[in-house]
């Protein structure tokens, strides 16, 4: 399929918009651009962050999945409490490949799901008997906790049980670090807000805890990453980088992390963020009063590492700068074979995305590195901060989409026909069933890790192992093919 | 009144940050910026202006700071 031109892709929009009624086209051809090197502000071409249409399907999440599934809950050492029906936690249960070290159900609670079973009488008299009896439960099974987070889900908010006054309670008796998130889902429009809740619970609860303790012994080159979430040993393929160039990673946030790296974050000296959305929150509170800088970075594909590791070791004295160096040097035979091998199958195919907080932009150089274009790029819950930094990556004249709904995507996929399509497990069958080759990119397809030059290869052998499968071509029963290829058959 | 975060970018100059607003912009101009006071009206990149009664001796960035719609 040709490039189409910035006429071609208004027009298309155009069309994809025509079956609404007026009402939701004018909410919803606010949320769909063609991409415009000439504009550097988001605001004048693309609105996010709004309420979804009613009656479109949405593929968004809600504040408790932004808090409990994504910033909290990867946190290994705690327990995690989904307070509230036990629908929310069970459905969602470790289905985020969130890596951790640890024994689970002793020392750490990642894959488990902790839930108050809320009850008609719990919303009818309250719940907050029942937490108190959950965490006291909890101390006595799991003694090797280090904290606890009560995650809200809808029902709490709208009972008005007081969970800060149990957690403030249950925490003096325990000696331990509970912390009430007021992450009900119906807050905000998306999962956004649920970040923005969980970056401020962490603020008000955990994060000053070792303020006058100087007992940690710090180097000129603690760092800590920052929205690495781990799924499928993310932060781990990071993390061997980052120590390599000579650098000491004191914290992961929060994949395979703990509460202690939590409370040692402030003692660092610059922070590494990679999910700006989800943990821009933090960065920014540490910088104004701890004084950490803070710098994003993007760990996709061996060009974006490469900028990343020299950007990273300009905060840091010669020998980081030369660990750099030397860390760019020592890979590139590795990446540059994966290149070798994966671009001649690769080259010029077209990609479509559509996930989270920061995958729609930070994979695109990934995949221009295997000679591949993105054509159309969305985010579920981005806001204009995040459009500014995609418009300088995408093509001019791309599509981008926020918040598609299911059959906008459908309809830009018919008319674009990329050749692999990017986005999540609710997408991914439908796209397959109309013979389109797909890649989970929120759990990596249940692969990984893709950062990093480890997570290079594996990322290339994946788009690879989807796009050459050879079962696209037998998608279409014998008796439907064009004479041609019958008689071939029948030879 | 919204809260604002100023801090400095990497260029070294000074984004003016409204967490609620989802709004960050450069300034563009301070009307008091000298070494005892730092304040007035501020005007930011997307054209908008913001007042705060002049700070002395001048805060040091980044901070959060009141300001109004001037
Ligand atoms: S919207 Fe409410 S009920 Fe639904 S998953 Fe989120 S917290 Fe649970």
């Amino acid at each position: 399929m040709p490039d189409l031109t910035r006429e071609e892709t208004q027009g298309l929009i155009e069309e994809v918009l025509e079956v609404y009624p007026e009402k939701a086209k004018k909410i919803r051809e606010k949320h769909l651009t063609v991409n415009d090197h000439a504009i550097d502000q988001s605001k004048s071409c693309i609105k996010s962050n709004r309420k979804s249409v009613p009656g479109a399907m949405t593929i968004r999440g809600c504040a408790y999945a932004g808090s409990k599934g994504v910033v909290w809950g990867p946190i290994k050492d705690m327990i995690h409490i989904s307070h509230g029906p036990v629908g929310c936690g069970q459905y969602s249960r470790a289905g985020r490949r969130n890596y951790y070290v640890g024994t689970t159900g002793v020392n750490t609670f990642g894959t488990m799901n902790f839930t108050s079973d809320f009850q008609e009488k719990d919303i009818v008299f309250g719940g907050d008997k029942k937490l108190a009896k959950l965490i006291d439960e909890i101390e006595t099974l799991f003694p090797l906790n280090k904290g606890i987070t009560v995650q809200s889900e809808c029902p709490i908010g709208l009972i008005g049980d007081d969970i800060e006054a149990v957690s403030k309670a249950k925490g003096k008796e325990y000696e331990k670090t509970i912390v009430p998130v007021r992450c009900e889902g119906f807050r905000g429009v998306s999962q956004s807000l649920g970040h923005h809740i969980a970056n401020d619970a962490v603020r008000d609860w955990a994060l000053d805890k070792r303020d006058g303790d100087n007992s940690f012994e710090t180097t000129p080159y603690d760092v800590a990453i920052l929205g690495d979430y781990n799924i499928g040993g993310d932060a781990w393929a990071s993390r061997i980088l980052l120590e390599e160039m000579g650098l000491r990673v004191v914290a992961q946030w929060s994949g395979d992390g703990s509460i202690s790296e939590m409370e040692l974050t402030p003692k660092v000296k610059l922070n590494l963020l990679h999910c700006y959305r989800s943990m821009n929150y933090i960065s920014r509170h540490m910088e104004e009063k701890y004084g950490i800088p803070w710098m994003e970075y993007n760990f996709f594909g061996p060009t974006k590492i490469e900028e990343s590791l020299r950007k990273i070791a300009e905060f840091f004295d010669d020998t980081i700068k030369e660990g750099a160096e030397r860390v760019i040097a020592k890979y590139k035979a590795e990446y540059q074979a994966v290149i070798d091998k994966y671009r001649p199958r690769l080259e010029g195919k077209k990609v479509m995305l559509y996930v989270g907080g920061l995958r729609p932009r930070h994979v695109i150089g990934a995949y221009e590195d295997l000679g591949m274009e993105v054509v159309g790029t969305g985010y579920e819950f981005a806001h204009n901060d995040d459009y500014d930094r995609t418009i300088k990556e995408m093509g001019d004249a791309t599509l981008i989409y926020d918040d598609v709904t299911g059959y906008e995507f459908e309809e830009f996929v018919k008319k674009v026909k990329p050749d692999l399509i990017g986005s999540g497990i609710k997408e991914k069958y439908i796209f397959q069933k109309m013979g389109i080759p797909f890649r989970q990119m929120h759990s990596w397809d249940y692969s990984g890790p893709y950062h990093g030059y480890d997570g290079f290869a594996i990322f290339a052998r994946d788009m690879d192992m989807t796009l050459n499968n050879p079962c696209w071509d037998k998608l279409t029963p014998p008796w439907k093919q064009a004479a041609g290829s019958e008689a071939l058959a029948a030879e | 009144m919204p809260s604002v975060m100023i801090r400095k970018n990497e260029n070294g100059e000074l984004l003016f940050y409204v967490a609620k607003k989802d709004l960050e912009d450069v300034v563009v101009s301070v009307e008091t910026d000298t070494p005892d006071a730092w304040g007035g009206t501020v005007e930011i990149g997307d054209g908008s202006t913001w007042y705060i009664d002049p700070i002395s001796p001048p805060p040091t960035f980044p901070t959060t700071l009141r300001f109004k719609r001037a």
